[in-house]
């Protein structure tokens, strides 16, 4: 009994010596690697700061905003405005990077591939059935084409990464808009389904005829091939850090005051045309004083010094336009 | 079981009855828990599920569209995936489960005997991720490679065995569950067999059965409840298995007659989309899948009862 009194002294006693504030957050995977990163560094700066991150989606992120069990959200797609009016607290949207979507594929003989905005579509509507299509051979001269099926990948776990793929497509194929739609995840009309980045990337390596979608990061980080898309200005366009912030250029300029915007197909002749911010979403009421405090430290050093943790890891900074007005919109904090 | 329980009450009723009401209580409260849980269980998908129960009704159960864009919501494509990927890993398992039991407990020596059942339940403790990992690297391209094909070349005519290839499906779902169960029936059966009286087999023996006979005609059917017990366990694991299944069997929410083609369980698709499922109607019909995951569950484990019943009554007849 003694025993057991003292470890519980010992307990609380180690509780109350490592309690910093604890702030807890969930929501989106896609930034997961930098947000951890971000976190960690924020916390060696001001230990008595930790911020606990859950990566567990960015549905379940809204869905624990909206019930009030965390201190914040994250997502890699606007909240619609629905999901707005179900909170209690109003949240306010922050971009933290910029991340762009490539298509892999694995066609036999073929090492270079871009990719038409029709062809994409087509592809993925299911109407493009060999890889010798005249839609696919129209963007790739010289390239020789086998006429292997085309066996069409997705996502079958719910993503960011499907949204802004879909998204995509709603906006170059006005039969994809009325058909499966954008969301994170969808009713695909072809394919096969794998879970998450490796799943996809796994499947199209082994299967001669695959085309799938992974995020950049993830292509760049295990040094696959992916293809270039065109773009809305009808050049063909490979992701790298370059293309996806030219992306988000045009945005940065006519930013809604809320955020809430999708750089998918944007205009700019070397824009890569699948990339989209994402978003931490804070409330704007915090009563507690010192999460409130340590949170607007958090974001105000995420956007000056943390922003420079992004090329290294495969993400695009925000642009500054955008880095200013966040800057002003946390003073809507209180 | 039943002599002590309606054994006489002890001489000393003090504090050794007091002693027994507690250790009552205590064990009831345990069993209570398990019962509170598995009610706590449906009430909580019940209330949860109901947006989507008051929109679809029963028609929840035949419907074949799953769409999260329209919120049009049908679960027969997620049913049939988890029923036809457990049944076809069943008429895998059961045979190579069973025979493997029935060398091991009966014609094996000893020391190989038992370095195998080692093997084997240390098979049945790997994880199932490890077992989906192996799929994806090995089943799925000699799937696509040898074992589909040739199928489609002998079996081309019925649907079940048409359309393109990919490597993950239906039937390789099914390989994968088939591989995963083997052990459970296996490791159950061979202990079964084991548990025959040495007076049966002796008795077949003396009657001038040779070993084959002694072995397929008494120790077996003396065995048939553990047997039938073990492919029971395999079932219920085949039909809730969630990691190496959603691995393989290509999830895709369109129903399709082809085994080869890609196909969804209900287990997969609650893994696959409840973290990102946002809106009441989209949760409440992945919620009313759970229910009817249960429900499917209830359904098979009552239909193999009743086999237990019927077959038991059998053997009873046939003893008189």
């Amino acid at each position: 009994m003694k025993t057991s009194i003292a470890l519980a002294g010992i307990l609380l006693a180690g509780s109350s010596l490592v309690s910093a504030q604890a702030i807890n957050g969930a929501g989106a995977t896609f930034p997961y690697p930098i947000y951890g990163k971000w976190f960690e560094e924020f916390r060696q700066k001001n230990p008595s700061i930790e911020i606990n991150y859950q990566s567990k989606g960015s549905g379940a992120g809204i869905a624990q905003l909206t019930a009030g069990t965390v201190d914040f959200g994250a997502s890699d797609m606007p909240m619609k405005d629905e999901q707005i009016a179900a909170l209690k607290v109003k949240a306010l949207h922050f971009p933290t990077v910029i991340g762009g979507v490539v298509p892999t594929f694995n066609v036999p003989g073929v090492t270079d591939l871009k990719f038409s905005q029709k062809a994409l579509a087509g592809i993925y509507l299911g109407k493009i059935t060999k890889w010798n299509d005249p839609l696919i051979a129209k963007a790739n001269p010289g390239v020789k084409l086998p006429s292997t099926d085309v066996i069409v990948v997705h996502r079958a776990d719910g993503s960011g990464t499907t949204f802004v793929f879909t998204d995509f497509l709603s906006k170059i194929s006005p039969e994809w808009k009325a058909g499966p739609g954008s969301n994170t995840s969808i009713k695909w009309p072809v394919g096969v389904g794998q879970q998450g980045n490796e799943g996809v990337a796994g499947m199209v390596k082994q299967t001669p005829g695959a085309v799938g979608y992974v995020e950049l990061i993830y292509a760049l980080q295990n040094k696959m091939s992916y293809g270039a898309v065109e773009n809305a200005a009808g050049s063909y366009v490979k992701a790298d850090l370059d293309t996806v912030t030219a992306a988000a250029a045009n945005a940065a300029k006519s930013m809604p005051a809320d955020f809430r915007v999708s750089i998918t197909n944007a205009p700019g002749k070397n824009a890569y045309p699948i990339a989209s911010f994402t978003w931490l979403l804070i409330p704007t009421q915090i009563p507690d004083a010192q999460k409130r405090a340590a949170l607007v430290n958090f974001l105000k050093w995420m956007l000056a010094d943390g922003q420079k943790d992004c090329a290294a890891l495969g993400y695009a900074p925000l642009p500054k336009q955008v880095v200013l007005q966040e800057q002003k919109q946390i003073a809507m904090i209180h | 079981m039943a002599a002590t329980a309606t054994a006489p009450a002890p001489s000393r009723p003090g504090s050794r009855s007091k002693g027994d009401e507690v250790a009552h209580l205590v064990t009831l409260a345990f069993a209570a828990t398990v019962l509170l849980v598995a009610v706590l269980l449906v009430w909580n998908l019940w209330g949860a599920s109901a947006p989507s129960r008051g929109k679809f009704g029963w028609g929840f159960l035949a419907g074949t569209n799953w769409d999260p864009n329209a919120l049009d919501f049908g679960a027969l494509p997620f049913i049939y995936g988890t029923v036809i990927t457990s049944l076809l890993a069943l008429v895998i398992s059961i045979p190579l489960g069973v025979g493997a039991a029935i060398f091991l407990a009966e014609l094996a020596p000893p020391g190989f005997s038992s370095a195998c059942t080692f093997l084997v339940e240390l098979l049945a403790a790997v994880p199932s991720v490890i077992y989906g990992l192996l799929a994806i690297f090995t089943v799925v391209p000699l799937m696509r490679e040898y074992i589909e094909p040739a199928l489609k070349t002998a079996f081309g005519y019925l649907p079940q065995f048409q359309g393109p290839i990919l490597g993950v499906g239906y039937l390789t779902a099914a390989v994968v569950l088939a591989i995963m169960t083997v052990p459970y029936i296996v490791s159950i059966s061979r202990e079964s067999l084991l548990e025959v009286p040495r007076d049966q087999r002796e008795a077949a023996l003396a009657l001038g059965a040779t070993r084959w006979e002694t072995t397929f005609k008494v120790v077996v059917p003396y065995a048939r409840l553990g047997i039938l017990g073990s492919i029971f366990l395999s079932l219920a694991r085949a039909l809730g298995e969630t990691m190496a299944i959603t691995m393989v069997v290509g999830n895709d929410t369109t129903l399709h007659a082809s085994w080869f083609a890609p196909g969804y369980t209900i287990a997969a698709i609650l893994a696959n989309e409840f973290a990102e499922a946002t809106g009441k109607m989209y949760t409440a019909a992945l919620v009313e899948l759970g229910l009817v995951l249960f429900l499917v569950t209830i359904v098979i484990n009552a239909l193999a009862r009743l086999l237990v019943v019927a077959t038991t009554r059998k053997g009873s007849a046939k003893a008189q």
